[in-house]
């Protein structure tokens, strides 16, 4: 057992059965005697609801009940885990009910369900019942409706605003913005988007009376917590009495982290007719009932040297947050927004301000990168507008301004990280990397050349870094120094190495295509010097995985993976102990590796990994007071956060006739600490990179005056397709994370976060010769020719 | 995305088909299926009953003459995009096969189908049109033939009778003539795919001179139409970048739809811009 498996790119052990359709998703759950629902979403965005009738939908065929909210009366609202201004309970907080009852506060919130012999009655019956609603007037800008005349939401939400929060140094902040030689202002829009799983959501819910325990399959990037929230913040049961189930699950992307009316409404739906009842979710429904990520029109007001050194920043943003408040929704554009504003940069001041809005639109929580992305788009934006300012070569302003390798660890000015540290980092490296890969001093001249035939290239940059893990759980929690999350951020990880020598690994984090079945398998491959193939691991179910946060914020290798890592490292100590026992020899004395735990220096005298196994298993002879078996369990906080960066590299060409931008080449050099497996890692970076081009070329959910997703399917909203994209050049550097003994650092949200802004400056680089500073994201062909044809060049 | 109750089925025959629609008032025709089962799973559309001619094998296939091309109504997109026969005969409809939708979506949508939706933002109607092709039709009173530029009435409405099976498309086989060139432009809908404005254009030429002008603009109106003063400049003009360029200003269709992703200004700008690239590169293919 020599091979070496950490870092290799092993090929997923998932893979077969997804690729062979062998994985069982939520919607191939099917029980005996189940029942099909269907849930009748409201038409409008703002609406009093004065009566509901079901009669003629309870005598259709098929159906075999319908309810409404007033069912549901005695289940509270959903519980909302974070309570804005830092753990104090604020009370302002609006959540969805299962169904709601009195009001609805934006399309698709659900009034009344169906459960039928089959969908399809199901749905038939949604049209039979009759909802009486007297409609209120709309608002769905973030901005506006924080103004005297817009409708009022909440009677608890005074002009719509659910929080006032901020970061950094006011005062400062203005005092080096008054004194700087030059100040650049710019509003910036982070659109709306609608995250697109390839499965949407669904649930299937068993109630078994005598017990009174219910069995909850549901389409989850953390089942624990989805039990923990249902049983003790909505059912008011014990915990024991609920069992979630997450099947293969078929991306997240962050809307699966959130308890939903639906989970809670199939379990009470389930004990309510006493038969198994399934809800899948269509794509109409994921559009308006699931989660939506960004939304936040930005203020930003830049100050700089002539030189280029970057003085002080100051950022006001509106987030909106919905009609009403997701899981954790609020914790996006605050904790994982603002305190990332200094970026890759000394920046000396920094101040941000945020209003958290309710408008009459879906709920907003976390989506790929969440708060980061619209952090780094504001602060890459930030340093192209002070080039563009100064006349300087955007590369110069970022080498100007860059935090030095000799800085780490880094705390960013102004106390906006609130004491963390950026861990490690070299920013100049990747940088220098991504500008050989393209050739940047070629591509100015040929970039200069073209304008004058006429055509328009333009090369943009992102030097990003980004906060990954999610959080040391003092920092992120609800004591008196934390973020005010109701979380803690720890993970777990449980190695049981059965008497036949193979290993069943038990994980709390829940992957939605990363790969936990591989990489978690391949850190304990390479620690304890066990094959690949006798590796097993199991995770989605709360019965016999141990406590976990669940898969999400880049989280799972740097904090998930560690507590393998540690679970491996008892198994080692016990084994070498068992070892010495076994061969008469001094524990001391005894090392562990290759699969052996063997007497330092002859290699010769070792007990295999196997057959102490079976030695523990078996217990006829162990030292005295030693456990049988070997199976350790590991719950680890990790101390610090993990600050993956690198440089993403956009090229394009803007077509001058008809606004048309085309992606000629992307290049990403990115460093992520150490890899464990470079193939996934490469994945997850195409992924992630494709997402955050797409919001600055294609993607924008889209609301009207009367609060109607006009962007409703993926017929209006621009999913991007493999055709519209080059093929990525990918690079890398490795700078270890000091704060966890692998030097992972994480990598599931890079692409997205870096890859927006380096599109969107490219495209500026490119109008830069018709004097375009900026235009909001998605640079659809019509916007960009209007702004080119406003210009009369 | 669950369709209303609906009955089904097969027909072994087009006047099977036939029979059936005129028997049955909610019927609908089914082939590929690429239009209507998405509008019935949002139960835009409900028909009665579907009448699934998409197992009547002689309805699908090319077959190439000297003159002309007769392609059967249930030939599939992707069928269409890589005919080698095709590509010599009527270049321009592979072209335009290639850019319709998605590859999956090429491989069960049909010719046929295509048509008989008469979507404005498809892409075959412009190619239809501006190839002048001649639609075959048969109904419980046998076959007939109807013009392209008589076939499209409006959005999603075409001079098909209820109880009428479009069968056969028929092209003139123009790659077969000396002097002549066609290309068809796509300005693609990022979510969609289908076509904000797509532009066929036909040149032909005798002696350096433009003999033979078409330039048709779909997506912008609801049917595809013929740019007439463009192709009237281009007349007796030599196909330079100047003439073309003059020409495709002169564009006299003025964008009727509009929508969050394109404005009707900018559709006509579109056009404008299309027209003069379509008629460059038909210009430089008809030279040979």
């Amino acid at each position: 057992m020599a091979t070496k498996t950490l870092g290799a790119s092993i090929k997923r052990k998932e893979d077969p059965r997804l690729i062979t359709g062998e994985a069982k998703y939520l919607d191939d759950v099917r029980l005996p005697g189940m029942l099909y629902a269907a849930i009748l979403r409201s038409p409008y965005a703002h609406a009093k609801i004065k009566g509901i009738d079901t009669n003629k939908a309870t005598k259709q065929p098929g159906v075999i009940a319908v309810f409404t909210g007033q069912d549901f009366k005695d289940l509270p609202a959903l519980p909302c885990a974070w309570q804005a201004d830092a753990g104090r309970i604020q009370n302002n907080v609006n959540t969805p009910r299962v169904l709601e009852i009195e009001r609805v506060t934006h399309t698709g919130a659900g009034v009344a369900v169906v459960i039928a012999d089959d969908r399809y009655a199901a749905e038939d019956a949604l049209g039979l019942i009759e909802v009486d609603y007297e409609q209120l007037p709309v608002v769905v800008d973030a901005e506006k409706t924080t103004f005297a005349d817009a409708p009022q939401i909440h009677e608890n939400a005074p002009n719509n605003i659910c929080f006032d929060w901020s970061c950094g140094d006011k005062d400062a902040t203005d005092a080096a913005l008054n004194s700087s030689e030059v100040v650049v202002k710019q509003r910036v829009v982070n659109q709306r988007l609608i995250p697109n799983v390839m499965e949407s959501r669904g649930c299937v819910a068993q109630y078994m009376p005598a017990s009174e325990e219910y069995t909850v399959w549901m389409t989850s990037q953390d089942p624990h917590i989805m039990r923990l929230l249902m049983t003790a913040f909505v059912f008011g049961i014990p915990e024991t009495k609920v069992r979630v189930i997450a099947p293969q699950v078929g991306g997240g992307f962050g809307t699966k982290i959130f308890l939903y009316p639906e989970y809670c409404l199939m379990a009470a739906l389930a004990k309510k007719v006493g038969r198994p009842v399934k809800w899948a979710e269509t794509r109409r429904e994921n559009y308006i009932a699931t989660t939506h990520g960004r939304d936040h029109v930005t203020d930003i007001e830049v100050g700089a040297k002539r030189d280029g050194t970057i003085t002080a920043l100051k950022v006001k943003t509106y987030a909106n947050l919905g009609g009403v408040l997701s899981t954790i929704g609020p914790g996006i554009p605050t904790t994982l927004y603002g305190r990332m504003l200094s970026g890759a940069y000394k920046t000396p001041h920094i101040y941000c301000n945020v209003l958290g809005t309710y408008t009459n639109t879906g709920m907003v929580d976390a989506y790929r990168g969440a708060g980061r992305p619209e952090a780094t788009y504001v602060v890459e934006r930030t340093v192209d507008l002070v080039a563009r300012e100064l006349n300087m070569d955007p590369v110069e302003v970022r080498r100007k301004n860059f935090i030095q390798p000799g800085d780490f660890p880094y705390a960013p000015a102004d106390n906006i990280l609130a004491g963390l540290k950026y861990d490690s980092g070299n920013y100049e490296k990747a940088l220098n990397k991504a500008l050989e890969m393209v050739n940047y001093s070629s591509f100015r001249k040929e970039q200069e050349e073209a304008r004058k035939n006429g055509k328009y290239l333009g090369i943009g940059l992102s030097t990003y870094v980004e906060i990954c893990g999610a959080a040391p759980s003092s920092w992120i929690g609800v004591g008196p120094t934390g973020q005010g999350w109701g979380a803690a951020m720890w993970e777990s990880a449980n190695i049981r190495v059965h008497l036949t020598g193979k290993v069943v690994l038990t994980i709390g984090t829940q992957p939605q295509g990363q790969g936990h079945e591989t990489t978690m398998a391949q850190i304990v491959s390479e620690e304890l010097g066990i094959s690949m193939e006798d590796i097993i691991v199991q995770l989605g179910d709360t019965l016999g995985t141990p406590f976990g946060y669940g898969t999400y914020a880049s989280r799972s290798a740097a904090v998930g993976g560690m507590a393998v890592y540690n679970s491996a490292q008892k198994i080692k100590e016990k084994a070498r102990r068992l070892a010495a026992h076994m061969l008469e020899a001094a524990p001391e004395d005894m090392t562990y590796e290759g699969g052996r735990a063997f007497v330092k220096g002859s290699p010769d005298k070792g007990k295999t990994i196997q057959e102490l196994a079976g030695a523990a298993a078996l217990a006829y002879s162990l030292p005295a007071g030693m456990e049988p078996f070997l199976d350790d369990v590991t719950y680890y906080d990790p101390p610090e956060c993990t600050y993956p960066f690198g440089t993403h590299i956009c090229v394009v060409e803007v077509d001058r006739d008809t606004g048309q931008v085309k992606i000629l080449r992307y290049l990403a050099v990115d460093d992520v600490g150490k890899k464990i497996n470079p193939m996934i890692v490469d994945g997850q970076i195409h992924g992630g990179i494709t997402q955050g081009v797409a919001q600055a070329l294609w993607e924008g959910a889209v609301y009207d005056d009367n609060g109607q997703l006009t962007s409703g399917s993926m017929m209006d909203y621009a999913v991007p397709k493999a055709s519209f994209l080059p093929t990525y050049e990918l690079g890398s550097t490795e700078t270890l994370s000091p704060t966890n003994p692998l030097g992972v650092k994480g990598v599931g949200e890079t692409g997205t976060i870096a890859s927006t802004p380096a599109v969107v400056n490219a495209v500026m680089d490119a109008l830069s010769p018709f004097g375009i500073k900026h235009l909001d994201m998605p640079l659809t062909p019509e916007k960009v020719w209007r702004a080119i044809e406003a210009t009369n060049m | 995305m669950y369709s209303a109750d609906v009955d089904y089925y097969r027909a072994t025959s087009v006047a099977d088909a036939a029979k059936m629609l005129k028997n049955n008032k909610g019927a609908k025709l089914l082939a590929g299926g690429h239009s209507l089962i998405p509008a019935m799973k949002l139960r835009i559309a409900q028909p009665t009953l579907l009448v699934d001619i998409g197992h009547i094998d002689k309805l699908s296939g090319i077959k190439v003459g000297k003159k002309q091309v007769k392609i059967g109504a249930l030939t599939t997109h992707a069928t269409v995009a890589v005919s080698e026969e095709l590509k010599a005969a009527c270049p321009i409809l592979v072209e335009a096969a290639g850019l319709i939708a998605d590859q999956q979506v090429r491989n069960r949508g049909t010719i046929g189908g295509s048509l008989a939706n008469a979507d404005p933002a498809s892409d075959y109607p412009t190619l239809i049109t501006a190839l002048d092709a001649m639609l075959t039709a048969t109904g419980p009173n046998g076959e007939r033939q109807i013009e392209a530029k008589k076939f499209f009435k409006d959005l999603f409405t075409t001079a098909l009778k209820r109880d009428e099976v479009l069968t056969s498309i028929t092209v003139p086989a123009y790659g077969n003539m000396s002097g002549m060139g066609g290309a068809y432009l796509k300005h693609r809908h990022p979510a969609s795919s289908y076509a904000v404005v797509g532009v066929a254009a036909m040149i032909g030429l005798e002696d350096g001179k433009v003999t033979h002008a078409v330039v048709v603009v779909g997506g912008a109106t609801a049917n595809p139409m013929h740019a007439k003063a463009v192709e009237s400049a281009l007349m007796n003009m030599e196909p330079t970048a100047e003439n073309i360029a003059a020409a495709a200003e002169k564009m006299d269709i003025e964008a009727t739809m509009g929508d969050a992703y394109a404005s009707a200004e900018y559709r006509d700008h579109l056009a404008k811009v299309m027209a003069k690239r379509a008629l460059m590169l038909a210009a430089e293919r008809a030279k040979g």
